[in-house]
């Protein structure tokens, strides 16, 4: 990596809440993603990963704190808005253009990183960077057979795969994937892991997982999330470590939890 | 199909299209085919907004009435002035295009800030809105007799005038060929497909980089342009526009022919526009019931087959090319014959019921159908049409059974031609 140090981290969190109503879900998380990482959240159920996920992305709106995308403050900036400045991500529960073919939503994806916008006066055929960019995906996410398929008619796994497909077909820099193998058997999920890693080169990821599998297969560095806080970052043989430490702080049903979590029990 | 089977095919309906006028020289059909063509401008341009963007709107009138009023106002002055003859009214329907686009711009920042229910029901709180303010200005929408204005004026264009209605129907013809490719030309830009993306998910869109408000009001900006032009081609066709074209009859039934035409596909809407303003005018000739078998039909088109016309016609479509729908048509032609005794059965019991509620006129009871007078305060018309009923209510039911397990079978067979 040519990162040179005034160079600002591809994301940081700083200090940042998110209550719904009286109940704080997110209590202050300090976050530094390094440029070209792969970033690991894991947590146990309820800890907040997916709210996270969508303060950063822009679903949500953080209550305090700033959330700066490449230096670029992102805390109050529309999902669209935060797209285009180079953030992608992928949902837990599937979320696909369901009546459109697998190509059409690949497509959609790059349509506006190709800087097409809403043009009404050219065929959207003829449009050869964003058309290659969607048959570059189709054929890195291994779906080219099924291109012509409505994305509603294929196999869970499939459209697992379209989904990080449509996330990463933009091109963004930064890409949040949201339990990307939730569901899946072993094979398809080994399948998942080498496929996440082949389209993540030279980009930063960072993603929420509970197979630790997974976790120990792609992350260059892991982060706890307990009940609203970071409670350790670091190497992922590091994190396995510091939980013993964790444990006599925090009590054992606590660190149970958090060691369940990282042995995949 | 191949290029060349389609480029034959288009040509063959061209040459129907300008052949229709000499073959059904009659004013009334004339005048209905005209409709027919402004109807098919109006419903595709509505179907840009529910089947392509999935917004289900009840105030489409909106644009193609103040369309036709922008359109009315231009006939009116341009006539007063003699300002370019039989050439403005050529351009006339661009005018009312112009006035729907605007239309669309300005009111869409309102109503296309949600979808689904909330985005329907402003459309409809608008459509009534613009409607109801319409009798307020009558300098601008005529008032209670509406604006009417003389299409013929100065110089003729090639010897065309605009005067008979078949130099109308042709400019009709031209106008809904250019809007329809136009229409189908734009589901395939960027922008068309945006649409659909945003009908499917519009959450999903925007971690795309596009805002769904945004592809909304542009999509609704542009239908309500080819809206404005079927209103500028109903204003040059029946030279007057009343207020009513604003309200929610007009806007209701667009929505019918979409939906019984089929929003799904883009044809639809062509041929729900065609059957239901056929229905509309010409079954009103023959029955005072129409409106009735009107409803009927689309009650039972919305339960039996929701995605409408176009649907069943994609439904033949695939087993038609492996030749398998030789299997079907016998059985098809097995249910013929009680679906048309049903049929008899219940015209001739709804016929009835009107004579005798006094829904055609007061103490009109008897009428004469094939030479034979029939009386509907007598028991054996009553009798005959409720045995026809019934008696071809179980047959059909019966042939049914037959035509759907035969359908599985076709389907099966078709879906094992198709993975080949």
């Amino acid at each position: 990596m040519s990162t040179s140090p005034v160079l600002p981290p591809a994301l940081r969190l700083a200090d940042v809440h998110k209550s719904f109503g009286k109940t704080a879900i997110i209590r202050g998380v300090d976050l530094d993603l390094i440029e070209g990482e792969r970033h690991a959240l894991i947590g146990p159920n309820g800890a907040g990963k997916s709210t996270l996920f969508n303060l950063i992305s822009g679903r949500l709106h953080a209550t305090a704190g700033t959330i700066q995308l490449r230096g670029a403050d992102i805390t109050r900036a529309t999902p669209q808005a935060i797209n285009r400045m180079g953030l992608a991500r992928s949902f837990q529960v599937t979320n696909l253009f369901h009546r459109m073919t697998v190509f059409e939503n690949l497509r959609c994806g790059a349509l506006w990183s190709r800087g097409v916008g809403y043009t009404f006066w050219r065929r959207v055929d003829t449009l050869r960077e964003a058309n290659a960019r969607a048959d570059e995906v189709l054929e890195a996410i291994g779906l080219t057979r099924r291109r012509a398929v409505v994305a509603g008619e294929l196999t869970y796994a499939e459209q697992r795969a379209l989904e990080i497909g449509v996330t990463i077909a933009c091109g963004a820099g930064v890409i949040l994937l949201d339990e990307p193998t939730a569901g899946m058997s072993r094979s398809e999920s080994d399948a998942a892991v080498a496929l996440i890693k082949k389209v993540t080169i030279g980009k930063t990821l960072i993603l929420v997982e509970h197979d630790m599998d997974v976790v120990f297969g792609i992350a260059d560095r892991v982060s706890v999330l307990v009940y609203g806080e970071v409670i350790a970052t670091g190497t992922p043989d590091a994190i396995h470590a510091n939980i013993r430490v964790q444990e006599a702080y925090l009590g054992t049903d606590l660190a149970k939890g958090i060691d369940k979590e990282l042995t995949g029990a | 199909m191949k290029p060349g089977t389609s480029l034959i095919a288009a040509a063959l309906a061209l040459i129907c299209l300008l052949a229709l006028p000499y073959v059904f020289t009659q004013g009334f059909a004339l005048s209905l085919l005209c409709q027919m063509g402004i109807a098919t401008i109006f419903a595709l341009s509505y179907n840009m907004l529910l089947g392509q963007t999935g917004l289900l709107s009840f105030g489409h009138a909106v644009y193609f009435g103040l369309g036709a009023f922008c359109a009315m106002h231009v006939l009116r002055w341009a006539g007063g002035t003699g300002i370019g003859g039989a050439w403005a009214v050529v351009l006339l329907p661009l005018i009312g295009g112009l006035g729907g686009l605007l239309a669309g711009l300005i009111l869409g920042v309102v109503t296309t800030r949600r979808a689904g229910t909330i985005f329907a029901m402003i459309s409809l709180g608008v459509g009534e809105m613009v409607a109801s303010i319409a009798p307020m200005f009558p300098a601008l929408f005529g008032g209670e007799a509406g604006l009417s204005a003389n299409r013929v004026f100065g110089a003729p264009l090639f010897g065309i005038t605009f005067g008979p209605q078949r130099q109308v129907y042709f400019l009709i013809v031209a106008w809904a060929l250019v809007a329809a490719w136009g229409m189908r030309a734009l589901t395939r830009t960027p922008l068309g497909r945006m649409a659909n993306a945003v009908r499917d998910n519009p959450e999903r869109a925007q971690f795309v980089g596009y805002n769904p408000q945004m592809v909304r009001l542009l999509m609704l900006a542009l239908s309500g342009f080819f809206a404005g032009i079927a209103g500028g081609l109903s204003a040059i066709n029946y030279e007057i526009v009343t207020g009513e074209t604003l309200g929610a009859n007009t806007s209701a039934l667009v929505l019918l022919m979409a939906f019984i035409g089929g929003v799904g596909q883009f044809y639809g809407p062509i041929i729900g526009a065609v059957l239901v303003t056929f229905l509309q005018t010409a079954l009103s000739q023959y029955t005072h019931a129409w409106l009735f078998y009107f409803g009927l039909f689309f009650l039972f088109m919305v339960l039996n087959a929701p995605g409408g016309i176009a649907s069943l016609i994609q439904l033949h479509r695939d087993p038609w090319r492996q030749g398998l729908l030789r299997w079907i048509w016998p059985q098809y032609a097995l249910a013929a014959l009680p679906v048309a005794l049903t049929l008899a059965g219940l015209i001739g019991v709804v016929e009835l019921i009107y004579r005798i509620a006094g829904g055609v006129e007061a103490g009109e009871t008897s009428w004469k159908l094939f030479g034979q007078a029939i009386d509907a305060t007598r028991w054996q018309p009553w009798a005959l049409a409720l045995l026809l009923l019934a008696a071809g209510g179980a047959w059909l039911e019966k042939t049914w059974s037959g035509v759907a397990w035969q359908w599985q079978m076709v389907l099966l067979a078709t879906a094992r031609g198709n993975d080949r």
